[in-house]
């Protein structure tokens, strides 16, 4: 694992970084998005790994800030649009939370692109692609994150 | 003070003999001076050990989930609330850890707590003989003479930006003075915090919490770290390492610390309980102002909430969501 990160941080970020992000997905609509998009074939980076959960309501902020421990550049959940949740109310719970998480990790110094939220539902393919494009570009122009990861010195300086 | 501690006196001498309360818990004089010690009063003749001063710092409340479950049922718990205390009683209330009527709230309107660092690190040699306090002025009698404090200066951070200093729920108030509600939002120090550029304000997060060894007192400390198994001692699954490296360190700050999400209070207990004097309301009052801000709400002021967390509106703001065209 250190001998990992201490390569990746070696990379040239500009040209070879190419950032790991988690992606936790809806079971019942942005798992479905994304399906929707790779069978549909529209292009989209390689950089995401899928993590199903039944709902976005489901993430607690302490596998937000596991993820980001663990050694990935970015962390992305996504859910039902509000209003189309399958259990009724799980997202509009977890929009409180998310609202809450977002804006302290920022403050305590984390770059907001690295967190991010969206609502994705399983007939939009397409928006998905946009997002993961969208997500992976920011990342990658931020680097790989160095200051918070399992056993790394933390210095908070990305240079 | 004198009048408010004979008045707190003859109040639990009262409510024991009338076995309203099964005991009492309250504020002792310390075995060190400027201190006091928690002090639970079961039995009439020890009343007079009560106290009450500005240096009755603790948070009561914490014991109250721990302790209850272990009386004989139907015992009533007196409690002594400061504004903070009972905000943190309340809350736990709001999260259906204690009944109302397992307690007795006796609230006292505070003005605030002296950090006792303040004043003994502006001390020139000596010892303390006695302290004396009044609206205004602290004043320490020692063995070289007289040294005055202002009040105001000595404050705890926590007591400086109090927005509720009396009690928001109680069954007997005791009146210090006249303490309404206060608007301090957002706290000067999180918006000067706010504007510094991104790497400087992790840096800062880095720096203050790097003093920190892991000693858990400030979840023991708070009373809303009731959980029966800590996250931080979870094994299955483990989800950071037990070491006292940084990014270990860091990890279980930033999450306990977004627990406290909606329900802290700033009673300022965890930074008084912290060893290495980390500051830890510079990141949890943050949350405390985000929440007033964002959903215009305080916890801990009436049972009947919900809690922040357990309810939503469809109205909420999503701005924060990432939008593609």
């Amino acid at each position: 694992m250190k001998h990992e990160s201490n390569e990746r941080t070696s990379f040239d970020k500009s040209k070879s970084f190419e950032p790991k992000i988690v992606a936790f997905l809806c079971n019942w609509c942005s798992y479905a998005g994304a399906d929707l998009a790779g069978v549909s074939r529209f292009q989209y980076p390689a950089n995401i790994r899928i993590i199903k959960v039944p709902c976005s309501g489901r993430i607690n902020p302490l596998y937000i800030v596991k993820a980001l421990y663990n050694g990935v550049d970015g962390v992305l959940v996504s859910g039902c649009h509000p209003g189309d949740c399958h259990y009724i109310s799980g997202n509009y719970f977890a929009r409180r939370k998310f609202a809450l998480v977002k804006k302290f990790l920022e403050y305590v110094g984390i770059e907001s692109e690295r967190v991010q939220f969206s609502w994705v539902s399983a007939a939009e393919g397409v928006r998905f692609a946009q997002i993961i494009d969208k997500l992976t570009n920011e990342i990658r122009k931020l680097g790989p994150l160095t200051y918070f990861r399992k056993g790394s010195t933390c210095k908070g300086d990305q240079t | 003070m004198k009048r408010v501690e004979s008045e707190l006196i003859t109040n639990v001498e009262e409510l024991l003999e009338d076995k309203k309360i099964g005991f009492f818990m309250g504020y002792e004089n310390g075995s060190l001076p400027l201190r006091t010690s928690p002090c639970f009063v079961k039995e009439k003749e020890d009343v007079q050990r009560l106290v009450w001063n500005c240096f009755c710092t603790n948070n009561l409340s914490v014991y109250l989930v721990s302790l209850i479950p272990e009386l004989p049922a139907g015992t009533k718990v007196g409690i002594l609330c400061k504004g903070c205390d009972s905000r943190s009683l309340v809350n736990l209330i709001v999260e259906k850890q204690l009944k109302r009527e397992d307690v007795l709230i006796m609230g006292i309107s505070c003005s605030g707590m002296i950090n006792i660092d303040k004043l003994t690190g502006n001390l020139d040699g000596g010892r303390i003989l006695e302290v004396e306090e009044n609206e205004e002025e602290v004043i320490l009698k020692l063995d070289t003479g007289e040294q005055r404090f202002s009040r105001k200066d000595s404050l705890y951070e926590s007591c400086k930006n109090c927005t509720h200093p009396t009690p928001s729920v109680y069954d007997i108030l005791i009146r210090v003075g006249e303490h309404a509600p206060k608007s301090v939002c957002p706290d000067p120090m999180i918006a000067k915090f706010r504007q510094k550029e991104r790497l400087e304000r992790w840096q800062i997060f880095e720096r203050e919490l790097s003093r920190c060894v892991r000693c858990y007192a400030c979840r023991n400390a708070c009373p809303n770290c009731y959980c029966k198994e800590c996250f931080a001692e979870q094994t299955k699954p483990r989800w950071f390492g037990l070491s006292n490296e940084l990014s270990d360190v860091l990890f279980y700050h930033l999450v306990r610390i977004l627990h406290q999400a909606g329900r802290c209070v700033d009673c300022g207990a965890c930074v008084r309980a912290c060893p290495e004097k980390v500051d830890l309301r510079l990141f949890t009052r943050m949350l405390v102002d985000e929440v007033k801000e964002r959903f215009d709400y305080e916890p801990g002021l009436s049972p009947n909430d919900s809690h922040l967390l357990g309810v939503f509106s469809t109205d909420d703001t999503q701005e924060f969501m990432v939008e593609v065209d």
